[in-house]
């Protein structure tokens, strides 16, 4: 195009013709190795949990030794992580759009609270039992959406405000009771249908495991493969750009959190697996849980980056990092301990990655 | 000019904010294959006018034709349906995304079997042949591949993929606040090519711009906007820099309104 500038132009411009044309263009620049690694790590921010994964495996695997390596520890690690797992899916989507979710916990807990309410207690059928959780979960969601985007309150906020609310209604819903596991089973047995196993020797695959691993998989091809789900990291990324671009971004946004509300009510449904009873106390901490799962996993505070997947990384690090130092006979507050240097270090990766120069 | 229909004749537009009259019983003419600047001072109300026009805010009274038509916009989004693109100042791209992803934001191809009309799976191979063609048409295919993300580009290579997703969609015609505010000597001037390039492809361009040189460059007729209201239109050709900035801050009498 420079070379067209001849024929027209501002007289100033005339000596453009022979200006370096190099300066618009990219030198392919060496890069300092750090500069390169900050780069592909751009390119591709879950990398970092996915090395970090490995590292803290082969790492407890010397540390901790052979029990570490049992199929049967690897499967329970899976089967630990698979609650918070299935809630930082969910949390991960709201995040993305640059927003934060502390409900998701208790939306997971009201919804178990609701679904043994109603399938226990009440006699309710079952299969409707979670159908109801389900709108319920989806309601739950649709309540943080609105608030953010029609009364155009902060995500941290709304939420913060839904998660002391969601954990009243299910301290009332429950009379702060728990559902006992011998009554679940004599009224309501398919509430338990994720604390399946399937025993291969030593191993114990719960289908709570599968179902986190499924949720990240469909939650990915929908974010990548999707209109909608270009959309969400559009909004994350920049919303008012993505607005001008032609996006309804409100819209986009309630449904993301009705999205991730609808997540924690079949994560509700995988919790009374997992426990065997329905707790009103239980996953008190699974809020912030989920948000440390998101951020080690490489996704973004400030939205619009990183792999979905990586929360499932993030997940499944904590819970390599709490089985190891368990079998390595450290001390729990040690455990809680590295947890916290994790998610610092993490962020303090993004934020370096985020600098990079084009 | 009588027997031509004019793409947009926008009549009698006011909006009012309290007691702040943005625009002021204003008219506005686009008229086929022109490139038309608007000008004023700030506050003058050049970016309300085009505003009511594609639909961003919506006039209190008046009446907006498109090829004749009447139109009645709640939102940008009912424009673009109609072919009306925007450039927006701020651009409007999506700095962690890809240059393809980001000229299809919100009009997306499927692929056309099973997964796409039933599980929406975008079909991503048409969508980055559409986008190096269309680059690739107006010159701008010297970005090293186009899934490269938007932040990787110069402010130039921005512009350009901003303004290319505006002429590959764009029917009717492209709406530009302000093009080459944020870019370099160089970099102006491509963008000015560019915007010649789609001019000459037949869509008329409204220019909104504050720097009178590259006005009076490109624009074939220039609308000056003053207190709210169309004070007057000049063919660039009649009439001096110093002459326009007299007209739009009033220090000389506007000539009669149908000056061109």
């Amino acid at each position: 195009m420079a070379e067209r500038s001849t024929a027209s132009g501002q007289e100033f411009e005339q000596t453009l013709n022979q200006s370096d044309t190099s300066v618009a263009d990219f030198a392919n620049k060496r890069r300092a190795p750090l500069q390169r690694v900050q780069h592909t790590l751009h390119a591709n921010p879950t990398l970092v949990p996915i090395i970090v994964l490995a590292v803290a495996i082969v790492a407890f695997g010397l540390i901790a030794g052979e029990r570490f390596f049992t199929p049967f520890n690897l499967t329970l690690i899976m089967q630990q992580v698979s609650i918070i797992g299935i809630l930082a899916a969910a949390q991960s989507l709201v995040i993305i759009t640059a927003g934060i979710d502390l409900s998701v916990a208790a939306i997971m807990v009201l919804i178990s609270v609701i679904m043994g309410n109603l399938g226990v207690s009440l006699g309710v059928p079952t299969v409707l039992a979670l159908l109801l959780g389900f709108v319920a979960g989806a309601a739950a969601g649709l309540l943080n959406g609105l608030l953010v985007t029609k009364i155009k309150l902060p995500p941290f906020i709304v939420t913060l405000g839904t998660w002391n609310i969601f954990f009243a209604l299910n301290l009332w819903l429950s009379g702060a009771q728990s559902i006992r596991s011998q009554d679940i089973d004599a009224n309501a047995s398919f509430l338990k249908f994720f604390g399946t196993n399937i025993i291969l020797g030593s191993a114990r695959l719960t289908y709570g495991s599968l179902l986190m691993i499924a949720i990240f998989l469909v939650l990915w091809y929908v974010l990548n493969k999707t209109a909608w789900g270009r959309h969400v990291y559009m909004i994350g990324d920049d919303k008012e750009a993505a607005e001008m671009a032609g996006i309804r971004t409100n819209r986009t946004l309630v449904q993301v959190y009705m999205v991730a509300g609808f997540i924690c009510a079949i994560a509700a449904w995988a919790s009374i697996g997992r426990v065997g009873a329905i707790s009103p106390q239980s996953f008190y901490e699974g809020n912030l849980s989920s948000i440390t799962a998101v951020v080690i996993g490489g996704i973004s505070l400030f939205g619009g980056r990183g792999s979905i997947l990586g929360a499932l990384f993030g997940a499944l690090i904590v819970g390599v990092f709490e089985s190891g130092l368990r079998l390595a006979g450290v001390d729990v507050l040690w455990q809680v301990f590295a947890t916290g240097w994790l998610i610092i270090i993490a962020v303090a990766i993004d934020q370096w990655i985020r600098k990079v120069s084009a | 000019m009588s027997g031509i229909t004019p793409v947009v004749k926008a009549t009698g537009i006011v909006k009012r904010y309290g007691h702040v009259t943005a625009i002021d019983n204003a008219d506005f003419e686009l008229m086929p294959g022109e490139i038309l600047a608007v000008i004023g001072d700030n506050g003058a109300g050049k970016s309300s006018i085009v505003k009511a026009i594609c639909g961003a805010i919506q006039p209190d009274a008046g009446e907006i034709l498109i090829e004749g038509k009447p139109v009645n916009f709640s939102s940008p989004i009912d424009s673009r349906a109609m072919g009306i693109e925007i450039v927006y100042q701020t651009l409007a791209l999506s700095p962690a995304l890809s240059i393809a992803d980001n000229m299809f934001t919100g009009r997306e191809i499927r692929r056309n079997d099973f997964f796409g009309k039933y599980l929406g799976l975008l079909d991503k191979k048409a969508m980055e042949k559409f986008a190096r063609e269309k680059l690739t048409e107006l010159g701008l295919m010297t970005v090293q591949s186009i899934n490269q993300t938007i932040e990787t580009l110069s402010g130039g290579q921005r512009q350009g993929v901003a303004v290319a997703r505006a002429a590959a969609f764009a029917t009717k015609f492209i709406i530009m606040d302000e093009p080459t505010a944020a870019l370099g000597v160089k970099e102006s001037r491509r963008v000015l090519e560019l915007i010649k390039d789609v001019r000459d492809r037949g869509i008329p361009i409204v220019l909104i711009s504050h720097n009178m040189p590259h006005v009076f460059e490109v624009a074939d007729r220039i609308h000056i906007h003053r207190l709210g209201k169309r004070l007057c239109v000049i063919d660039p050709k009649d009439y001096t820099m110093s002459d326009a900035v007299a007209f739009m801050t009033g220090a000389k009498e506007a000539p009669a309104l149908t000056a061109a």
